[in-house]
């Protein structure tokens, strides 16, 4: 066994998610049978597919949260047997919920975030400039914050935990037309530093106009890549 | 926006993993932070001042109204102490993991793998301060309304019993807050859990006190084999609650 937190041979190649026939098990039904994929550092990897596909299930495994049950996996270098608290350490994992503390400040949460991984107040200020927080929504309370306002601090605080592995669940859901544009551009400006990102949506056009690669999640199985444009084939949002 | 990868910068991809990561983090640090950030809560949105205080002290008066009877107060009056404290715990506990789990922070908690023990040590620590400020209002109501009596000798015994009483309901109140946080009905699920529990603790604050107080002539003698039980519960329940708290919001 390798010892926690060293990286594996994967990483090195430049691969974030190795999942070789990978099979996790909610209560007794198998929301992931067999699913392989591969996803490279800097990549921004759109999960298609219906309800019920198993697209969440995959990201809360390269997340650490779901047991692999068979087959093997690694994320950002660690065994997702072995190693799953070194996993989620490495990972930010952004669903419907931000995560924040609304009676905090923006950078009150941010810094709490950060801290949690020893970070700087340097690295603070950068996390915060990063998304656009710096001015003056630092100092404001979470709670009177929009949408989407709350979704950026929630990026911010995953810039702050250092998140080597983004992934995010329905991103887009809630915001209006201001707040997916930021998103976007927080996404591709996080990817720019050297983040992956995996995006589960079924708002295909807007989360395909942003991947890199598409890849179709059906009955618990990952279809091969099936390319970047490609957002109107089967299995799109039901 | 600033796209540069620098480590400083808090590049995603940045930093040491090993040495950044909340694993190499201590679980003090871990607790420091996040009672620091509990306390902080509290402080900006005043629950416990402007709800819980109030709360209690109106339990005080209303016990008052009810008993309606000088010497009977006075022998109840640790017990009603005890009583508001379990009561207003249970508001206190609820309102911990209310925000945690508002916007799914403590998932996001669990996510980032924040460790356990640090988050109910953390935890703990800040309930313990809340509620150690709530009993000295309710033993300075029972002074003015109850006319409970305080000798010098009897402040050295309740300030030694306040202690491992207050750590022993912090650290159960925040394991079955957390056990009750995600489940449905959990205002009610709560009380169930935890007034069985508390119970040890009610006995055993009540009899120091009421030695501290010299209720019925008690001795203050009588009330220091009682602080020991308090110390025995808080020590089983800080131990248990650190080691089982992780499983236990794992679930």
């Amino acid at each position: 066994m390798e010892p926690a937190g060293a990286p594996s041979s994967s990483d090195a190649a430049g691969l974030v998610v190795e999942l070789r026939d990978a099979v996790a098990v909610l209560g007794r039904f198998p929301a992931l049978a067999g699913a392989d994929l591969h996803v490279r550092r800097g990549e921004i990897v759109l999960l298609r597919g219906p309800n019920g596909a198993g697209k969440t299930t995959l990201l809360r495994l390269c997340a650490g949260l779901v047991p692999l049950e068979r087959g093997e996996g690694t994320v950002v270098g660690c065994d997702l047997r072995t190693q799953r608290d070194a996993v989620r350490s490495r990972v930010g994992l952004l669903g419907h919920a931000n995560g924040l503390y609304s009676d905090l400040t923006v950078r009150e949460n941010v810094e709490f975030w950060g801290a949690t991984v020893g970070a700087s107040a340097v690295e603070i200020d950068a996390s915060l400039d990063r998304m656009g927080l710096a001015s003056r929504l630092a100092g404001v309370a979470v709670g009177r914050l929009s949408a989407g306002q709350k979704r950026r601090t929630a990026l911010a605080c995953l810039v702050a935990r250092r998140a080597q592995l983004w992934l995010l669940d329905e991103p887009h859901a809630g915001l209006d037309a201001t707040g997916r544009d930021e998103l976007d551009a927080t996404l591709r400006a996080a990817v720019a530093a050297g983040a992956t990102v995996m995006v589960a949506s079924h708002e295909l056009e807007r989360a395909g106009g942003l991947a890199t690669r598409v890849v179709d999640v059906v009955a618990g199985q990952v279809s091969p890549d099936t390319g970047a444009s490609d957002t109107t084939a089967s299995g799109g949002a039901s | 926006m600033n796209d540069t990868a620098s480590p400083a910068s808090g590049s995603p991809a940045s930093g040491s993993p090993a040495s950044g990561s909340p694993a190499a983090a201590s679980i003090w640090r871990t607790a420091r932070l996040v009672a620091g950030k509990d306390l902080r809560i509290e402080r900006r949105s005043r629950v416990i001042v402007n709800q819980v205080l109030p709360f209690a002290s109106l339990v005080m008066v209303l016990f008052a109204f009810a008993l309606d009877n000088d010497e009977v107060l006075q022998r109840t009056a640790p017990g009603l102490v005890w009583l508001a404290t379990i009561f207003a715990l249970l508001v206190v506990v609820q309102r911990a993991f209310a925000v945690e789990t508002a916007d799914g922070a403590l998932d996001a908690l669990r996510v980032a793998g924040v460790s356990p023990p640090g988050i109910f040590l953390g935890k703990s620590l800040a309930l313990a301060v809340q509620l150690l400020v709530l009993e000295l209002l309710l033993i300075g109501l029972a002074v003015v309304l109850y006319e409970a009596t305080l000798t010098a000798t009897g402040a050295v015994l309740l300030v030694t019993t306040l202690l491992p009483a207050t750590t022993g309901l912090a650290f159960v109140g925040t394991l079955y807050g957390g056990l009750a946080a995600g489940a449905r009905g959990r205002e009610t699920l709560l009380p169930l859990l935890l007034f069985p529990v508390v119970a040890p603790v009610l006995i055993g604050a009540t009899r120091a006190t009421e030695a501290a107080f010299g209720v019925g002539h008690a001795a203050i003698d009588e009330g220091w084999p009682w602080v020991g039980m308090l110390l025995v519960f808080a020590a089983l329940f800080g131990v248990g609650g650190t080691l089982a708290f992780g499983p236990l919001i794992e679930e």
